[in-house]
C-alpha cells in the first residue's frame, strides 16, 4: 500500500518538474473521472457492507467445511463470486480453512472467484463495458475458476481419475 | 432530475435511515452493517485516490500512438507480456483495473488486451501473490497462474472476436 502511494508521489512530482500546466490538467482529470464514478462506488459499498454481513468468515468456514468436495467447490466459487474481499482478508482466512481441513481444490475455487468474478462489482463493471460484455466476462472468469479448481485438485491428489 | 438519479438517492437514504435507526434502537445487524460499509470505504478511499491520480497523468503523457503500437492490433505477443507486467505491478483488484483498462482502450489498445489486462490485474499482481503464497504454498499459487493466465488470454482473444463481429463500443465520456 504505501509502496504505491510512494511511487504514485513521485511520479507526480518528476511531472509537475517536467511540466506544471500537463500536470494541472491530469489531476483535474482524475477528479473528473472519479467524481463520475464515484455514485457507482457507493452502491457497491452498500451492497458489500450488506453481503459481508450475510456472509461472515463462521458462515464461509461452515458451508465450506462441512459438505463433500464437490458441492464445496460449488458452494465455494458461488460464495467467492458473489462476496468481495481484499486479499490480505481472503489469504489468512483461506490459510486457517486449510489448516481445518478444507481440500486445496476448493480454496483454490473460492479465491479465484473472489478476485475475478464480481457480482457486487457488476454496477462499477457496466459502466465502464456494459452489460453484455460484464455478464460475458464474470461468466467466462466462473468457468476459468472452476477449471483451475479442477486441475488443482488432480495436482494434489484430491481428485483420484 | 433522471430517473436513476432519483432511485439512487431512494435507495442511499433508506439505507441512511436504516444505519441511524439501528444506531439508536441498537440494533447489532444495522451496527454490523455500518461497520463493513465504514472499513471498505476506508479500503477504497486508500487505493483510489493513487490509482485515479495515475490515471490522470496516464491520460496526459501517454501518446495515442504509443499505447496503438504497443498494445494495439499489430502489438502480437510483446503486447500481452507488457500488459501482463503492467497489471502485475499496480495494487488494488478489479476495482483500480476497470477504470485503468477503460483508459487503456481509449488510447488504442485492443480489445483483447484490455480484458488479458483485466484477467491479470485480479489473478496476478505481484504483491498479493506473493502474500497468497506464504499462506497458501507456492504449489499452489504457480498452479494458479501457470493455469490461469494462459486461460485468461485465450478467452480474451476469443471474446475479442465475437465482440468485433458485433462492432463493439465501449461507452463514451467515463
Amino acid at each position: 500500500m504505501y509502496y504505491t502511494y510512494a511511487i504514485t508521489g513521485l511520479i507526480l512530482l518528476i511531472s509537475f518538474i517536467i511540466n506544471k500546466r500537463r500536470t494541472i490538467k491530469a489531476i483535474k482529470i482524475s477528479f473528473i473521472k472519479f467524481k463520475k464514478i464515484f455514485p457507482t462506488f457507493i452502491t457497491m459499498l452498500i451492497l458489500v457492507s450488506i453481503i459481508l454481513f450475510l456472509f461472515p468468515d463462521e458462515v464461509i468456514l461452515d458451508y465450506l467445511g462441512n459438505s463433500s468436495k464437490f458441492i464445496s467447490v460449488l458452494l465455494a466459487s458461488f460464495i467467492g463470486s458473489i462476496t468481495l474481499m481484499p486479499g490480505f482478508v481472503a489469504f489468512p482466512l483461506s490459510g486457517i480453512l486449510l489448516t481445518k481441513g478444507v481440500p486445496y481444490m476448493v480454496l483454490s475455487a473460492f479465491t479465484t472467484t473472489l478476485m475475478m468474478v464480481g457480482i457486487i462489482t457488476f454496477s462499477l463493471e457496466k459502466e465502464y463495458f456494459g452489460v453484455k460484455v460484464t455478464v460475458i466476462r464474470n461468466t467466462i472468469s466462473f468457468f476459468i475458476a472452476l477449471t483451475i479448481a479442477v486441475i488443482t485438485g488432480i495436482l494434489f491428489g484430491e481428485i483420484f481419475l | 432530475m433522471k430517473r436513476n438519479v432519483k432511485i439512487r438517492i431512494a435507495y442511499v437514504s433508506i439505507y441512511v435511515l436504516f444505519l441511524v435507526v439501528s444506531f439508536v434502537l441498537g440494533y447489532n445487524p444495522g451496527k454490523e452493517i455500518a461497520f463493513n460499509f465504514i472499513s471498505f470505504l476506508i479500503y477504497m478511499l486508500k487505493i483510489l485516490p493513487c490509482a485515479f491520480i495515475l490515471i490522470g497523468l496516464f491520460e496526459v503523457w501517454v501518446k495515442k500512438e504509443s499505447i496503438e503500437k504497443h498494445l494495439g492490433e499489430e502489438s502480437g505477443i510483446k503486447g500481452y507480456v507488457w500488459v501482463i507486467l503492467l497489471a502485475g505491478t499496480i495494487a488494488g483488484g478489479l476495482l483500480v483495473a476497470f477504470p485503468i483498462a477503460y483508459s487503456l482502450y481509449n488510447k488504442g489498445a485492443k480489445l483483447s488486451i484490455v480484458f488479458s489486462y483485466i484477467g491479470a490485474a485480479a489473478i496476478c499482481r505481484v504483491p498479493m501473490t506473493l502474500y497468497e503464497a506464504s499462506f497458501m504454498g507456492v504449489k499452489f499459487t504457480m498452479i494458479r497462474l501457470l493455469i490461469s493466465l494462459p486461460l485468461v488470454i485465450i478467452t480474451s482473444i476469443l471474446l475479442e472476436d465475437y465482440l468485433t463481429k458485433r462492432n463493439y463500443k465501449m461507452a463514451e465520456g467515463k
